[in-house]
């Protein structure tokens, strides 16, 4: 993929900058609707959400007090993953979002909440909320786009170090929500230089990572193995997978968000002076849905509707669903692709990107069965060969 | 002049600080939750939870009234009558705080207490307790506090001047000390109560039977057909005023009269009044409010109090009794001015300043940043 605006067949050469504005009036009215019919439902809908994840939750670890009995360990690993699932998706991502904050509970507030998770609410809300929000998909801005690890565009550069692209996603992907801390916090550049790494902004932020993950740790891996006496190695082994689960899951929805073939990227040139209709438009490119079941879009925290949450990040997860016909209208009125796909066919469209980012420009498409030892000499010839090499095989 | 510093009490009660330790341990347990956020699952009214209270009942008094049976957590603690108490409650999924008095009988053989409200139009909480709540709903709870009460030297000749709901934390006083205060100190009551008829009369019956038993003299006076009550006609109604301590609890319109009736007089000192809503004298010309901690800037009109603009916008505000009396909303004023919508007054602060301003009565006169 290349970022858009760098695109022979751009998706949005055929809009006028007044259709653009346009869309963002249409968008207004939809956002503004859902927000004068905020009520009592809604509020019912988070809290029982939250009622049901700690009972849940509660009950899991009960049953992993006898976690040596094989089938307690299965049914309470289970348990406690849908549990931990539900609890940074459904609850946290939204709750830390201000999506409920019009009810005025101090328990259920993005100010107060705080989430099972290595990365500090505070820290997270602003990697999140202020950086990923705000520069959706452009290239440079949103650490988003590969966290900082991966190739995620045709214009960066290739080296051979990216081949192993796919198995530091997939590590990434095991240990997310460490790589998220890692990731608020800036590691790479803040650990690159002495300055930066003894800045006392960045020290206090790091400190505070480090408390957050050892309370974890002593809740998942000391304390509740020891509640559990005898069952002490399979209760700390049901935590840990549990953790691993929820980390895979949240890592694969979250791919499915953004990364999908034919979502597209974004120069960072082209979001100066950009309009709150052009801002609309670019959230509407940049994101993907995930079809399925109510079930499904509960676990991925409606993160399914990922169109709609970036379009309104505010509006409680709950309604979603319901804008969303009107939302595709939209997208089917000026001539724009809705990116929608069931989860496995997400998952493996945004692998394939990964993937194919991880070779040289070209090189997966053209590769067939009959080229292949050619490919694969070609691409020998370019990990090992030097600068040169690269460049002169890659305009070949 | 020696001062001792206190040292640290080492016999701190062993059961305390096991108490303590347990706590600890649980929240080990329940990181990044509280052990309080379980703990609410099974109980929400327990001992050392925030304070809750559950409605058990609405009773209907008039056609716009209602007595609401409150289950009070169990660290509640007993009120004084005429006393109210703040309570937060869930309208249309959105907290929303008010005061009311306290009109039930203490000591209650259920434990509960009772508030009665009156449905104002466009009131939001009123209507919603009054017409739309249903029993067990958990509601939010503040300790009963206030002033409106009978000071423990019983007035030899009382006067109670209520209109409306007004008559609400009068009600509280009566029930409970009425009898007491005569027997004992031979308390000489008149209650004033003004309502549109006779119908709308809060406690009518109630009200009507103590007057009977000639534990009170009552004075009714129905506005629809006799007038608004006012100081000079409250002279006519009750002559020997003077010579009577004054509680008063009604419309902003009707204090006020009262108020400048009784300066007239000059026994100002002898009349107490609530309020449940304070006054708006003048307005500002609104401004933009910062909100340092939370990065939020709104535009807020010089009507509005800067605690309602900023709950509005979805900001999480300290708050209390919204009639600028309790101080439970106020923060930090950096820079700027706010005016205090009670007087006029303005209050400003320079940069770096820390001026603590009651944000309920204030409203924005122009640009000001607030440490919160």
């Amino acid at each position: 993929m290349t970022v858009l605006q760098k695109k022979s067949d751009n998706p949005v050469a055929h809009l006028t900058p007044e259709d653009i504005e346009a869309i963002g009036f249409e968008l207004d009215a939809i956002r503004q609707d859902v927000m004068d019919s905020r009520g009592e439902a809604d509020a019912d809908y988070i809290r029982r959400v939250i009622d049901v994840q700690r009972k849940l939750e509660l009950g899991s670890r009960a049953v992993l007090l006898l976690s040596k009995f094989p089938p307690a360990w299965v049914l309470g690993t289970a348990g406690l993953s849908i549990a931990k699932i539900l609890e940074n998706m459904e609850i946290g991502h939204n709750i830390l979002h201000g999506q409920w904050d019009w009810m005025r509970d101090p328990k259920i507030h993005s100010t107060t909440w705080e989430w099972d998770m290595a990365s500090p609410a505070e820290q997270w809300k602003h990697s999140h909320n202020e950086l990923h929000h705000t520069y959706t998909n452009v290239i440079g801005k949103d650490n988003d786009l590969g966290y900082g690890i991966m190739r995620v565009d045709e214009d960066q550069r290739w080296v051979p170090m990216y081949l192993l692209q796919p198995v530091w996603n997939f590590v990434n992907a095991c240990f997310f929500e460490y790589g998220i801390a890692a990731y608020d916090l800036e590691l790479g550049k803040n650990l690159a230089t002495p300055e930066r790494r003894n800045d006392p902004a960045f020290r206090a932020r790091g400190k505070a990572v480090l408390k957050k993950i050892g309370k974890q740790m002593t809740k998942d891996y000391v304390v509740h193995p020891l509640l559990s006496g005898p069952s002490f190695l399979p209760t700390l082994a049901a935590n840990f997978t549990a953790n691993v689960v929820r980390n895979l899951w949240s890592h694969s929805v979250i791919m499915c968000g953004h990364f999908p073939e034919g979502v597209e990227t974004f120069e960072k040139r082209s979001i100066d002076g950009e309009t709150r209709g052009e801002w609309y438009l670019r959230q509407m490119l940049g994101s993907a849905n995930i079809s399925g079941s109510k079930a499904m879009h509960v676990m991925t925290g409606n993160l399914s509707h990922q169109v709609e949450h970036h379009l309104f990040p505010d509006l409680p997860s709950n309604r979603y669903g319901e804008i969303a016909p009107k939302v595709k209208d939209l997208f089917d009125k000026y001539g724009l692709r809705y990116h929608t796909a069931p989860l496995p066919q997400q998952v493996a469209s945004a692998w394939h990107k990964v993937v194919r980012l991880s070779l040289p420009n070209g090189w997966l498409a053209e590769t067939t069965p009959r080229n292949a030892p050619a490919q694969l000499a070609k691409l020998w010839k370019m990990t090992t060969g030097g600068p040169k090499v690269r460049r002169q095989l890659q305009s070949a | 002049m020696t001062a001792t510093v206190p040292r640290p009490s080492r016999g701190r009660p062993a059961l305390s600080a096991l108490r303590d330790r347990v706590l600890k341990v649980a929240e080990l347990i329940t990181t990044p939750l509280l052990p309080a956020d379980y703990l609410d699952l099974l109980d929400p009214l327990r001992s050392g939870a925030a304070l809750r209270g559950r409605i058990e009942a609405v009773q209907h008094e008039t056609r716009d009234a209602a007595t609401v049976v409150i289950r009070p957590g169990r660290d509640w603690r007993p009120h004084a009558p005429g006393q109210y108490v703040r309570i937060g409650i869930d309208v249309d999924g959105v907290r929303l705080w008010r005061a009311y008095s306290i009109t039930s009988v203490l000591g209650r053989p259920d434990g509960c207490f009772t508030i009665t409200v009156k449905a104002i139009p466009d009131g939001k909480v009123s209507n919603h307790l009054v017409h739309r709540t249903r029993p067990g709903t958990v509601v939010q709870l503040d300790q009963a506090t206030g002033e409106f009460v009978l000071p423990e030297q019983r007035p030899a000749k009382a006067l109670f001047v209520t209109a409306g709901s007004g008559i609400t934390p009068v009600m509280g006083i009566l029930r409970n000390q009425v009898h007491e205060a005569r027997s004992t100190s031979g308390m000489d009551v008149v209650v004033v109560h003004s309502a549109p008829t006779a119908d709308d009369v809060i406690f009518g019956a109630e009200l009507r039977a103590l007057a009977a038993a000639g534990s009170i003299r009552l004075v009714e006076r129905h506005t629809a057909a006799q007038g608004l009550l006012d100081g000079a006609a409250l002279a006519e109604l009750v002559p020997d005023l003077a010579e009577r301590t004054t509680w008063a609890c009604g419309p902003v319109g009707l204090l006020e009269s009262l108020e400048r009736h009784w300066e007239g007089e000059g026994i100002a000192d002898r009349l107490h009044t609530e309020r449940f809503r304070p006054r708006v004298l003048v307005t500002g010309e609104g401004g933009t409010v910062t909100f340092g901690r939370s990065g939020r800037t709104l535009d807020v009109d010089g009507a509005t109090p800067i605690l309602d603009a900023a709950e509005d916008a979805g900001l999480l505000m300290p708050s209390g009794c919204r009639m600028g009396i309790c101080y439970g909303c106020v923060l930090p004023l950096r820079e700027g001015a706010v005016r205090d919508l009670r007087n006029g007054e303005v209050t400003t602060a320079a940069p770096g300043d820390g001026v603590l301003v009651q944000t309920c009565i204030s409203a924005a006169a122009g640009a000001c940043d607030i440490d919160h």
